[in-house]
C-alpha cells in the first residue's frame, strides 16, 4: 500500500502559484527525492505533507486517509529541518525526547528510545551537551535522531545537509542512506543537489515550476530523461546541448551540427525522424571521451582542437568547439595535457539525447 | 631616548582624567539617592540642622517604626500587589496577543501600530472619563479596578515589544514543535516562552515600574482601601509643615522592592534589551 498519495495537488501564496497539480505516489519503505532547483515548489510540497501548509486544492493521503485539513501532530510524521531546528534551551538529551515526552511517553520508555537513537547516531557522549556546544554535523545528527526516535510512519527531509560543509554532508549523506536501510522507513527528502539526489533515492521526483517534470530511478532520470530540462539538471558537468539537423544517410539517419560535422545515429526506432528537422543534440561529457583504436558500433570518432582544460585530478574537463557551442568532455587526466593541443574524441552515439527545441521533449 | 607624548595625550594621565569625569558624574547622580536614605535614619533635629548633617551619629529606624505603626507601610504591600498582578495578567495576555499578531498576521498589517499608538495618549486626557466610568461600576478604590487599570495600559507595550522578540525567533523551532506533536498553546508554552525569556523579563521589568511608579490614576481612583505609596507621600506634604523623616523613609521603603527586582532581573534586562536591537 502506498504510505503517500497525492492527487492534483495545488498551493499558492497570493498569486504565485508554488505548486500546481502535483500527482504522486510513495511506496512504503521508498526513499523519495524531491529535487529541482530554488523556487521549484519542492519546499512547498514537502511542507503541505507535513501539514505547515495547507493545500489549497487536491488531495493528501497519508496510509490511506485524506489528511488535508488534520493538524501536523495527528499525522504520524517526523520532519528534519534544514536549521536543525534545535531548541537552545535543552540538552541533547530533551532535545531529542521532546516529541515523546509531547506524547506523553512514559519516562522510562523515552530513555530506552532516545538512548537506542543516540547510538544510532553515534552521539550517546553527546547527551548532557546543550545545542550551541556541538558542531555543525554533531546538531544535525541530534535533529535527525530526534526525528527516528518517534517511529513515525513517514520521514521529511527539508534540505538537511545544506548547512553543512562539503566533507560533512559527504558523511551525513552515507549516515542518512545506511538509516533508511536500517530502518526501512518511508522517507521524503527535499535538496536541490543532484549528486544527494542521485546517491540517495529509491526514486526521485524531479520538480520545475511547481510541476512534475519527471519521476523514475536515478538511472532511468540519468540515462532516459524526458525532458531538456532534465537532461541538463542531472550529471556533472551539464549535459552540452548542440543545436542541429536530421539528416538521412544512406539507410539511416545522421545528425548534421552547425559546422557541417555529420554524426551517424545508430539505427533504433525513434519516432518523427524527418529529414532536415531542426533538433538539439544533447550529449553527456562523460560520453566523450579520447578515441583509442578500433571504433564500436555506434562510436564516432571526431578531430578537435581543444581550447581549455580544467584538470580535476583523475580526470581532466576540456572544452572544444562543436557546431560552434563550446563542448565539455571529461576524459582521463593523462589525455590531453595543454589547450591548442589536436584530438581524436570519441562521440558515444548510443547514449545521445535528441530534443524537439520547440517542446523541448526527447524524441 | 624616546620623546614623550605631551602630558595629556599620556595613557596614564587620560585614565586618570577618564576616572575623574566618571566619578563625578556618579557622585552628582547618587547623591540625592544617599540624602534620601540618610535622611530617613535621622532624627528630626539632625533633618534641620545647619551646617547639614552630612552623615547622622546613629543609624535610628524610629521612622520607619513610625510608618509600620500607623499603617502607612502598608501602601507599599497595596503597590506590591497592583503591580505586579497587573504586571502578570499583561505579560501573560500580551505574549499571546503577540504571538497571535505575528503567527497569524492578525489584523494585518497595522492593527500591531494601533495598539502601541494607544500607549502615546497621554494619561490625564482619559483620566476623567474613566472616572466616571469606574464610578458606574463601582470601580474606585478597589483591587480589580486598578489592576485592570494598570493592565490596559500596560497591553500596548507588553505586546509591541514582545512583537520583536517573537519577530526574531526562528520559525522552524515552532514548526519542528508542531510536527513533533505539540499542539499552537504547547508551542508557546515550551517553544515561545522559553525561548523569549530574555525579553519577557526585560519586558515585565518596564511594566512593573510603570504600574509601581504610577501616580495620577492612583490619587483619581483611590480612596481610603487601596492606597499606593506614590499617593501615600503626598499625604506627608502639609500645608505648614513637611513631614521629611516620613518622606524620605516611604521613598526607601517604595524604592527597595524596585531595587531588587532590577538587580535580579538585571542579567536578563540586559540580554533582553539588545535582543530586540540587534537582528542575527
Amino acid at each position: 500500500m502506498a504510505d503517500l498519495k497525492i492527487t492534483n495537488l495545488h498551493k499558492h501564496y497570493g498569486g504565485v502559484q508554488a505548486v500546481r497539480g502535483i500527482d504522486l505516489e510513495v511506496a512504503s519503505g521508498e526513499f523519495t527525492v524531491l529535487v529541482g532547483p530554488s523556487g521549484c515548489g519542492k519546499s512547498t510540497l514537502l511542507r503541505t505533507i507535513a501539514g505547515l501548509e495547507t493545500p489549497d486544492g487536491g488531495t493528501l493521503e497519508i496510509a490511506g486517509k485524506v489528511v488535508n485539513y488534520v493538524r501536523p501532530r495527528d499525522r504520524d510524521i517526523a520532519m528534519v529541518f534544514q536549521n536543525y531546528a534545535l531548541y537552545p534551551y535543552m540538552n541533547v538529551f530533551e532535545n531529542i525526547a521532546f516529541g515523546l515526552r509531547a506524547r506523553k511517553t512514559p519516562q522510562a520508555e523515552v530513555e530506552t528510545r532516545v538512548k537506542r537513537a543516540a547510538g544510532m547516531l553515534g552521539i550517546t557522549q553527546l547527551l548532557d551537551r546543550l545545542p550551541r556546544q556541538l558542531s555543525g554535523g554533531q546538531r544535525q545528527r541530534v535533529a535527525i535522531g530526534r526525528a527516528i526516535v518517534r517511529n513515525a510512519r513517514l520521514f521529511l527531509f527539508d534540505e538537511p545537509l545544506s548547512n553543512l560543509d562539503a566533507q560533512l554532508r559527504d558523511e551525513m549523506r552515507s549516515e542518512i542512506k545506511r538509516l533508511h536501510q536500517e530502518l526501512g522507513t518511508t522517507m521524503i527528502y527535499v535538496t536541490h543537489d543532484q549528486i544527494e539526489a542521485m546517491t540517495l533515492a529509491d526514486r526521485i521526483v524531479l520538480l520545475r515550476d511547481g510541476r512534475i517534470e519527471q519521476v523514475g530511478t536515478p538511472l532511468d532520470l540519468y540515462e532516459r530523461p524526458a525532458t531538456r530540462f532534465v537532461a541538463g539538471f542531472l550529471g556533472s558537468p551539464q549535459m552540452n546541448f548542440i543545436p542541429a539537423q536530421l539528416a538521412q544517410s544512406g539507410g539511416g539517419w545522421a545528425v548534421k551540427v552547425g559546422d557541417g560535422t555529420s554524426l551517424a545515429l545508430p539505427a533504433r526506432a525513434r519516432d518523427g525522424l524527418s529529414d532536415g528537422r531542426a533538433i538539439v543534440l544533447g550529449l553527456r561529457p562523460q560520453h566523450l571521451t579520447r578515441a583509442n583504436g578500433s571504433s564500436r558500433p555506434g562510436h564516432q570518432r571526431l578531430g578537435v582542437t581543444v581550447e581549455l582544460v580544467q584538470p580535476t585530478g583523475s580526470r581532466a574537463y576540456i572544452t572544444f568547439p562543436l557546431g560552434g557551442v563550446p563542448t565539455v568532455a571529461e576524459l582521463e587526466s593523462h589525455d590531453v595535457q595543454r589547450p591548442g593541443e589536436q584530438i581524436d574524441v570519441d562521440v558515444d552515439m548510443n547514449r545521445a539525447v535528441l530534443i524537439d527545441p520547440e517542446t523541448n521533449r526527447v524524441i | 631616548m624616546t620623546p614623550h607624548a605631551p602630558f595629556l595625550r599620556r595613557p596614564g594621565t587620560q585614565l586618570t582624567l577618564r576616572y575623574i569625569v566618571a566619578i563625578a558624574l556618579t557622585l552628582f547622580f547618587i547623591f540625592p539617592v544617599y540624602w534620601l536614605f540618610i535622611i530617613s535614619f535621622k532624627t528630626p533635629d539632625e533633618i534641620f540642622a545647619f551646617p547639614p548633617v552630612w552623615y547622622p551619629e546613629s543609624i535610628q529606624f524610629a521612622n520607619y517604626r513610625v510608618l509600620f505603626k500607623d499603617g502607612d507601610a502598608e501602601t507599599v504591600w497595596n503597590s506590591l500587589i497592583l503591580a505586579g498582578v497587573s504586571t502578570v495578567i499583561a505579560m501573560v495576555l500580551g505574549t499571546i496577543c503577540a504571538y497571535s499578531l505575528v503567527r497569524f498576521k492578525t489584523g494585518g498589517e497595522n492593527l500591531a501600530v494601533w495598539i502601541i499608538s494607544q500607549r502615546m495618549m497621554p494619561p490625564i486626557a482619559i483620566a476623567f472619563p474613566i472616572f466616571l466610568l469606574y464610578v458606574f461600576f463601582g470601580w474606585v478604590d478597589s483591587f480589580h479596578g486598578l489592576i485592570i487599570l494598570y493592565t490596559a495600559f500596560s497591553l500596548p507595550y507588553v505586546i509591541w515589544m514582545m512583537r520583536g522578540y517573537i519577530e526574531d525567533l526562528p520559525l522552524e523551532l515552532e514548526e519542528s514543535a508542531l510536527v513533533d506533536g505539540c499542539t499552537r498553546w504547547e508551542v508557546l508554552w515550551k517553544v515561545v516562552f522559553p525561548m523569549v525569556r530574555s525579553g519577557l523579563f526585560a519586558t515585565a521589568v518596564f511594566t512593573f515600574v510603570f504600574a509601581w511608579n504610577d501616580f495620577l490614576f492612583a490619587l483619581v481612583l483611590t480612596r481610603t482601601e487601596v492606597i499606593t505609596y506614590t499617593v501615600q507621600v503626598t499625604h506627608y506634604f502639609g500645608g505648614q509643615s513637611n513631614f521629611w523623616a516620613k518622606i524620605a523613609a516611604m521613598s526607601v521603603l517604595g524604592t527597595i522592592p524596585v531595587f531588587f527586582t532590577v538587580a535580579t532581573l538585571q542579567r536578563y534586562l540586559v540580554r533582553g534589551i539588545s535582543m530586540g536591537a540587534v537582528k542575527g
